[in-house]
């Protein structure tokens, strides 16, 4: 480690041109970072609990106090909250555990978190049997609605978009076409038309008077959108993994889906984790795009609370929160995701 | 024997009984897949022709011929409200790819200017330009636009007092007014602008050979097409206050200006990564040959870097700009009249063809994609390297 004012002298003055760079930027930090702390910090208010308390001048952080569990679980009733905090920690949970477990582990955990983990967490979010309560999912909302958005897509993206992925490299040339036409379509709209559709064909397309939840239209838009791109990356894996696997199973006398589940399929994925966890956050922010078809996503309810009489503008308030809260958690998973990486390129290294 | 014949032999032997079995079984692998394919297709048409029976519609595009009746606050293009829904669609495409354009542009020059500072030797232009990556990348590009939108409707002042900007520019809450050019009349402009353009031709035919085959054109003939540009321009159009609003000039509604903004920031984070990562791809040793040979710091990235550094970035780059494309779709939120906006929510509600409203949609986002894939793998076989 070099000396202070040598470092300095070589990162930040090393000729001319640069050191007058170092002392424009710097001045621009300066007067950029003074005035958001100034509003953020210096001159806020978060005391109280109603508007009357922001006098200061800056940021009124009392609005999102007052309205921090609207913002974290919507309209989900407070008694029953707790499932959703258990419902959300066992998702997460048990999906972190899959990532960062040793080989020999993660297929069973993945099939927990496949199989046994949504229908706990379904029947602890909508109740109904044994003696919880039943919530209507118009009353969900907030952060807790974008997570589980991303959970259910994530999920039911992986699967189709490994029966997908399989597809698009089938030696039958209809089930081939039928997968690259199926993927090419998703990838080629933007996803706000396919949850459109998903709000205004669905309805159409059922039969005479039966009708789907409009939360679960929002999944499977959500769901269909992400198996693409998660197909493309699993391809990626696929192709990456040797013939010779494939053919040393074969002569072996393995059955062909007994190749396909025990040899080529857990390399090629643990080859592609990095690249689906990056999907999933993609997916995790893109959440956000339901609130123009009619759910109160975070976005939305934030959007709600600022035409709340009381609290009339408090628009800046409200987005810097979602800003700061969909940073944490986005960041948080590509730190995740980049620490994943670095693992596996440790074993390869072997 | 030649080598050919003989596998022309083995080809034309008859299947062994595996093989045969085998494509048995393909065949009704396949056919069942297409009987479950086709009876789901028989199902939905089945009950979406009874829904639409229920409601006495049936589906058509006849539709567009009809008039709309409702206006169109932001359009590059003339529009009336005694205009048909099939210009509206060619009113509001054109909007989604003005957007689009102009993000691209912008968001190239930004990406490029913040992956070029992660490589810089400099510690706080390499840390700024990394802390605003990962603010950008890790946040919903919905949620910026919005931000941006809701922040600078708040912070622009009201038409009375807008901010004068150099060049007879007025930045207010009603957007950002700029002066137009006015062509002359008499309809010359349009030959004096081929004129300066054919100037300019053996210019840019010289400058890609890159060397001065035009002699002593080379001052002259810009000149001479900038000459002819001004001479085809009667007058500047300036905005001025009239009322609560302005006249004369064109506006940049901010709804406009809040989406382009947010796209561009947000694919600029995205094509700073690829530019880094492929310049940092380009073998030291060009940098330093470069530097021996007596080239700038700015003339090596031009001539020697980046050239090379292109082939690696144009399919990642692709995609970026087929994803801000695509993301155009958000202005829906800001209510910039773009092709959601307009065609799946007012003409869907107005006419309540829902199916036709979402098939042109997706069909024309398709088609988007098909022609900027299309152009980047034309540019694609245009740079790459050409092998022996």
């Amino acid at each position: 480690m070099a000396p202070t004012h040598v470092w300095v002298k070589r990162n930040l003055f090393p000729s001319l041109s640069s050191g007058l760079l170092t002392l424009v930027l710097a001045g621009v930090i300066i007067v950029l970072v003074k005035a958001i702390f100034n509003w953020a910090v210096t001159d806020a208010t978060i005391s109280g609990t109603t508007r009357a308390a922001c006098d200061a001048g800056g940021a009124c952080w009392t609005f999102i106090k007052v309205r921090f569990d609207l913002f974290f679980y919507g309209r989900y009733p407070s008694p029953e909250r707790w499932r959703v905090d258990l419902a959300l920690a066992l998702v997460v949970g048990t999906t972190a555990a899959t990532l960062i477990a040793p080989p020999r582990w993660q297929g069973w955990l993945a099939l927990i978190l496949l199989g046994v983990v949504p229908a706990v967490a379904g029947i602890l979010l909508v109740g109904g049997l044994f003696g919880l309560a039943y919530i209507a999912t118009n009353l969900w909302g907030g952060l807790m609605l974008n997570v589980l958005l991303t959970a259910v897509a994530g999920g039911g993206g992986f699967i189709l978009g490994v029966f997908l992925a399989l597809g698009r490299r089938s030696k039958y040339p209809v089930i081939r076409l039928f997968s690259m036409l199926f993927i090419e379509l998703w990838r080629g709209v933007p996803l706000l038309t396919v949850l459109f559709m998903a709000m205004l064909l669905v309805p159409l397309f059922m039969p005479n008077g039966a009708t789907i939840d409009n939360l679960l239209r929002a999944m499977l838009a959500l769901t269909l959108f992400t198996a693409a791109y998660m197909a493309e990356i699993v391809r990626g894996g696929l192709q990456a993994i040797p013939r010779g696997q494939a053919e040393a199973a074969t002569a072996l006398g393995l059955r062909p889906w007994a190749i396909q589940s025990f040899i080529v399929m857990p390399q090629a994925l643990r080859l592609v984790i990095p690249g689906l966890v990056n999907t999933v956050i993609d997916l995790f922010k893109d959440t956000t795009l339901v609130s123009i078809v009619g759910l109160f996503d975070l976005l939305a309810v934030i959007t709600q609370a600022q035409k709340d009489q009381a609290w009339l503008g408090m628009a800046r308030e409200g987005y810097a929160f979602a800003v700061v809260v969909f940073f944490l958690c986005c960041f948080g998973m590509s730190l995740f995701s980049r620490r994943l990486e670095h693992r596996l390129n440790r074993h390869l290294r072997y | 024997m030649a080598l050919a014949d003989t596998a022309v032999l083995i080809a034309r032997q008859p299947a062994p009984r595996q093989q045969r079995r085998g494509s048995f079984r393909a065949f009704a692998w396949q056919g069942l897949f297409l009987c479950a394919l086709a009876l789901f297709a028989w199902f939905i048409i089945a009950n979406a022709s009874d829904n639409l029976a229920a409601r006495n519609m049936n589906f058509g595009f006849a539709f567009l011929s009809q008039r709309t009746g409702f206006d169109i606050p932001f359009h590059v293009v003339p529009w009336s409200t005694a205009d048909s829904y099939g210009r509206a669609l060619w009113v509001c495409l054109l909007n989604t790819l003005l957007a689009a354009a102009i993000g691209i542009v912008l968001g190239s020059l930004l990406g490029f200017l913040l992956g070029v500072m992660r490589l810089s030797a400099n510690w706080l232009a390499r840390s700024l330009s990394l802390a605003i990556i990962e603010i950008v990348r890790n946040t919903p590009q919905l949620l910026q636009i919005i931000f941006w939108y809701v922040v600078m409707i708040q912070a622009l002042p009201p038409p009375r007092n807008g901010l004068a900007l150099p060049g007879g520019m007025i930045l207010s809450v009603r957007g950002l007014n700029m002066p137009s050019i006015e062509m002359g009349t008499a309809g010359l402009w349009p030959f004096l602008l081929l004129v300066a353009a054919l100037c300019l031709v053996p210019v840019f035919r010289g400058l890609r050979r890159r060397h001065r085959a035009f002699g002593w054109a080379a001052p002259f003939l810009p000149a001479l097409a900038l000459v002819v540009v001004l001479l085809s321009v009667d007058h500047l159009d300036y905005p001025t206050l009239r009322g609560f609003n302005y006249v004369g000039g064109v506006v940049v509604p901010p709804e406009l200006i809040a989406l382009v903004g947010g796209l561009s920031l947000y694919m600029s984070a995205f094509v700073a990564e690829i530019v880094r990562a492929s310049l940092q791809g380009i073998a030291k040793g060009q940098r330093e040959a470069a530097s021996a040979l007596g080239l700038s710091g700015a003339q090596a990235l031009f001539l020697v870097i980046l050239p090379q550094a292109l082939r690696v970035m144009i399919p990642q780059l692709t995609n970026q700009y087929l994803n801000l494309t695509k993301s155009t779709s958000l202005g829906a939120a800001i209510a910039y009249p773009e092709l959601v906006q307009i065609y799946a929510g007012t003409v869907l509600n107005q006419t309540g063809r829902a199916l036709e409203t979402m098939f042109l949609v997706m069909i024309i986002f398709l088609g988007i994609n098909l022609v900027i894939s299309g152009f980047m793998a034309w540019y694609n076989a245009h740079v790459a390297i050409v092998e022996r």
